[in-house]
């Protein structure tokens, strides 16, 4: 069974290249996004496969769910709405690794079995990542809807994110050290993280949104390959490293495309330097 | 500590194959590839149905999670395959 499950997640990963492959040349950009969900497709099954799942309904019950809502929100938005639409996905996306990682966790805490440091850190990675991914995106839909402006508190938003960084930095060594690993910690960081992804987003440009966006994305597949380390799942670690790493190659080209630099739209609101044009033109606003 | 090494391995040999995937992206089909990759991104769904099947023994609060995990997980995947066919199938049109 071991060897089925694991050929199948090869098999969705192949699928998952291909498809990228193809998702680069109009012509064959069509059939590229069907081998992808083809692909997908084989990793559920694979999935439901696995021995440890004792229990079949929650996982219907969530794929109904999840899966209604899906095609609903595919079907009615407009076109004009897809960029918000993909950047909502992508934060889901995001909630769904800190939720794994979540119950991952507290699963092993009941039962007594915390991991090795190794296994917490990626624990920790997959909640940071997820957290921030989460908050960020939630950030750019309503940048990208227009119920937020540009901020004109660029430094005290970097504050926010610094002093954040240097919270999570040493709560996340509280709690892969052992001393730490509480639920109301967990649940502590889950937040600061969260605070974290709105304040490194919240000094960006509307205008830059789309890069935003792609970088998130990026980082959404490394929360995915972070969960692989979690669970020892070799599926989701080639997919999410394969989403991360493509994630971020889209987005330095987006940036080329734009004529801009990644530091320059990360960091131009906050930073100052080649940022300050931008500033000064939204200060004349 | 073998597996993780396994993993490892594995995890930087596919970062390469995705840095070599992307190279020249028409700029249509910058959103509809950054839309298809974030419905890739959606695989963490192997983990929601892993720890949301095994949660039956364990905290209803585990429990919980492990459902929401599943459900945000197929909203990602189903929502983000769809759209992106509507995108490309646009295109398709237009061109």
């Amino acid at each position: 069974m071991f060897a089925l499950i694991n050929f199948s997640y090869l098999a969705a990963a192949v699928c998952f290249i291909l498809g990228i492959k193809g998702m680069t040349r109009p012509s064959t950009a069509v059939r590229g996004n069907q081998i992808a969900a083809v692909g997908m497709l084989i990793a559920v099954v694979a999935a439901l496969l696995h021995q440890q799942i004792v229990s079949y309904p929650t996982i219907i019950a969530g794929m109904l769910v999840g899966g209604t809502i899906g095609v609903w929100l595919a079907k009615r938005i407009a076109m004009t709405q897809m960029p918000e639409l993909v950047a909502s996905l992508n934060g889901i996306g995001g909630a769904a690794s800190v939720t794994v990682a979540a119950s991952t966790w507290l699963i092993a805490l009941t039962a007594d079995n915390l991991g090795t440091t190794g296994w917490a850190v990626a624990i920790l990675v997959s909640i940071v990542i997820g957290s921030v991914t989460l908050a960020g995106s939630l950030v750019a839909v309503l940048k990208l809807h227009g119920s937020i402006g540009d901020s004109a508190k660029n430094r005290t938003w970097q504050l926010v994110a610094l002093t954040t960084l240097v919270a999570v930095i040493v709560g996340g060594g509280l709690f892969v050290n052992g001393t730490g690993a509480q639920p109301l910690v967990l649940a502590a960081l889950v937040g600061l993280c969260l605070l974290m992804g709105v304040a490194l987003v919240q000094p960006i440009g509307g205008a830059d949104m789309p890069v935003v966006v792609a970088l998130l994305n990026a980082y959404s597949g490394l929360a995915g390959a972070a969960t692989g380390f979690v669970l020892d799942n070799q599926g989701l670690i080639i997919t999410g490293s394969l989403v991360g790493a493509s994630g971020l190659i889209l987005t330095a080209v987006m940036c080329k495309a734009m004529n801009r630099s990644l530091p320059n739209v990360l960091f131009g609101g906050v930073f100052g330097q080649a940022g300050s044009g931008s500033q000064a033109r939204d200060e004349g606003d | 500590m073998e597996m993780f090494v396994l993993s490892f391995t594995i995890f930087i040999l596919a970062l390469f194959v995705g840095v070599e995937l992307i190279n020249k992206v028409p700029p249509t089909l910058h959103t509809p590839l950054m839309s298809g990759t974030n419905a890739i991104s959606g695989i963490v769904v192997v983990g929601a149905i892993i720890s949301a099947g095994s949660a039956g023994v364990s905290p209803t609060v585990a429990a919980v999670l492990g459902f929401v995990a599943v459900t945000l997980a197929s909203i990602n995947i189903v929502a983000g395959f769809l759209v992106t066919d509507r995108m490309l199938n646009m295109f398709k049109r237009k061109v």
